[in-house]
């Protein structure tokens, strides 16, 4: 079982909220993927609405929601953003998100590290979007993070995990979960992530923009749980042995 | 370094003789490319890539929603008045149109705030023309300050103003600044902006280095359309949008493609753009740009825009009204120009979601 914080989970598939056609079908997927942690953008609720339309259809008992400060473009607004998230939604979670690029999203490693320093003091659970940079993971877990998410590849591209070198680094070192986040663009990615002991991985794309996101829901959450079991399970290491056609050492049987 | 210099090194003829040399195997090497340069974009808006709208369409569409999801963001315009100091050739506020002007007080843009919130919307565009001694940056101070708690989003279109005044205005929740060259065509801008602070080609040009310089969040470029070739205007504006990006790197941009539409003393378009053409550089711009927004006015009738939301289009307005009090305090007051799709936004709303997407009516925060 994954544990963060003081929070058990027994679905390993993470999702996120946006890019769906409609809240009623956004609902239908994420009740069908099993997911137990769903990220949300704060700046996409009405934190002081209680029937706020998005909230609405993520009321479910099963679903921790995980706010997250895409948006902002420092640690000081993130800071402020998180307090404000805390106090109107009741949750101390926060999935820390500082892109100052809005092109690429591509995360701030410099002001993610001073806001989970300064949030951490602060009491939160504090799950950080980075890079897949091991040397930052470490930090992060030092300044407190409650778990590391490293990017497959760039934010809603689809184009799978681009930094499994890295990411295989960042798993065998990091002493808090690690959860493949952006870029994981169809199941067999997500299972993939999970074959080389990733604790969890977090999609929103693939799911929201698929044809039918239920299905496509299904379908990760079966994967998912597949790359674990195969993991869980010891897959054989992956060898290349080559019979050499005239052997090199041969020359020694005849010294 | 500003754009300035950039844009001096691109002679118009040139560039539009180099557009309409476009081939076939140009337009088919730039559809099917995984990165385009700015001549693959010359290409996509060639008259050989009619030919290609479909398939451009369909790449269009699939790029958008990796990025954009099916979600359609919702805005507004609320004009603050309509004074101006400037003769425009096509615009309804020119100065040499002689009809009463006037400028909302803070009480009645209240009254206007009230109306546009019980339609739903949450992201405001406020619109001006230009009259320095009394719309100033002391107003828009005024008025930033006043519709601050109203609104999640607050862009404005007004008239260019100098990098620290943005500096000013930024703090107080201004998060979006529209600044439509016109046409970069000089000499015809020249024609066209005979009198006023607007005849300043160079001043309006440098208008988003003094934004980005400023630290804006986003800023909206753009031509008018129906002024010069709309295909070099075009190439124009992407050249600019790529030069903003890789220099303001912290900024969101977005394009608007605004055609020339009647007001009371108006001017003909000289170059018309099909519907068919507005679709190419629509999905020109998307195919070039995967991240770019772009906007769609109630300037556009309503099967087009019906049409255009699964295209490409990321944010749409609705129920718009383009003169200072037309939500409440002034409906007859003078409009900038008539909108041509007059539906409710409620009525654009179930249209979206019966395109399959979703309308977005909050996408900000005033944290950020």
């Amino acid at each position: 079982m994954l544990t963060i914080a003081d929070k058990i989970f027994t679905s390993r598939l993470f999702t996120g909220t946006g890019k769906f056609s409609s809240s009623v079908l956004m609902e239908k997927a994420l009740v069908a993927s099993g997911s137990e942690l769903v990220t949300v953008a704060l700046r996409r609720v009405d934190m002081q609405d209680r029937q706020d339309d998005l909230l609405l259809h993520l009321n479910h008992p099963q679903i921790i929601l995980l706010p997250n400060t895409s948006g902002v473009r420092n640690a000081k607004e993130a800071v402020f953003a998180a307090q404000l998230a805390r106090e109107a939604l009741e949750t101390n979670w926060l999935k820390l998100e500082i892109h100052p690029d809005p092109k690429y999203l591509m995360p701030d490693p410099i002001e993610t590290l001073k806001a989970t320093e300064e949030l951490a003091r602060l009491g939160f659970v504090i799950l950080p979007y980075i890079h897949a940079d091991p040397v930052l993971c470490k930090r992060l877990e030092e300044a407190g993070a409650a778990a590391v998410m490293p990017l497959g590849s760039p934010i809603g591209s689809n184009k799978g995990l681009k930094t499994i070198d890295f990411l295989e680094i960042i798993i065998e070192q990091s002493k808090v979960p690690v959860i493949v986040d952006a870029g994981i663009g169809a199941p067999s990615d997500a299972a993939k992530a999970m074959e080389i002991g990733a604790d969890a991985v977090l999609v929103n794309t693939a799911i929201a923009v698929a044809g039918d996101p239920v299905a496509m829901a299904i379908a990760f959450k079966m994967a998912v749980e597949a790359g674990r079991m195969a993991f869980e399970a010891k897959l054989g290491d992956q060898k290349n042995r080559a019979v050499a056609s005239s052997p090199l050492t041969a020359f020694l049987d005849e010294l | 370094m500003s754009f300035k210099e950039i844009f001096e090194q691109h002679k118009w003829d040139e560039v539009k003789e180099s557009i309409y040399q476009k081939t076939a195997a140009d337009v088919e090497n730039a559809l099917f490319k995984q990165k385009r340069t700015l001549e693959d974009f010359k290409a996509l808006i060639s008259p050989a890539a009619a030919a290609y709208l479909e398939p451009m369409a369909q790449l269009s569409q699939k790029v958008t929603q990796k990025r954009f999801g099916k979600t359609v963001q919702m805005y507004i315009p609320l004009y603050l008045s309509n004074e101006c100091t400037n003769i425009c050739t096509y615009c309804g506020f020119s100065l040499d149109n002689k009809v009463r002007r006037r400028t909302l007080s803070e009480d009645e843009i209240l009254q206007e705030i009230a109306v546009i919130k019980a339609l739903g919307y949450d992201h405001v565009l406020l619109v001006t023309g230009e009259a320095n001694q009394t719309v100033h940056v002391d107003y828009f101070k005024k008025v930033l300050k006043l519709i601050r708690p109203h609104f999640s989003m607050i862009s404005l279109e007004v008239q260019p103003l100098d990098t620290d005044e943005y500096e000013e205005l930024i703090p107080l929740g201004l998060n979006t600044v529209l600044v439509y060259q016109e046409t970069y065509h000089q000499e015809d801008y020249r024609k066209h902006h005979p009198k006023g602070k607007k005849s300043n080609f160079n001043y309006r040009l440098e208008t988003p280095d003094r934004l980005g310089k400023a630290g804006i969040h986003k800023m909206g470029l753009g031509v008018l359309i129906g002024l010069e070739d709309w295909r070099t205007d075009s190439f124009f504006t992407a050249l600019h949008l790529d030069y903003l990006e890789k220099t303001y790197w912290q900024t969101r941009y977005s394009l608007s493609f605004p055609r020339l539409r009647p007001f009371s003393g108006g001017l003909e378009p000289k170059v018309e753009m099909t519907d068919r053409e507005l679709v190419q550089l629509i999905c020109a711009y998307r195919i070039m740009n995967e991240e770019v927004e772009l906007s769609l006015s109630t300037r556009e009738s309503e099967k087009f825009r019906d049409h255009c939301i699964a295209l490409g289009i990321t944010s749409i307005s609705a129920g718009s009204k383009t003169n200072p009090g037309g939500y409440a305090v002034a409906p007859e007051s003078l409009e900038q120009f008539e909108i041509s799709d007059e539906r409710t936004p409620a009525q654009i709303a179930q249209l979206i979601r019966s395109k399959g997407y979703e309308p977005v009516w909050k996408d900000w925060d005033r944290f950020m």
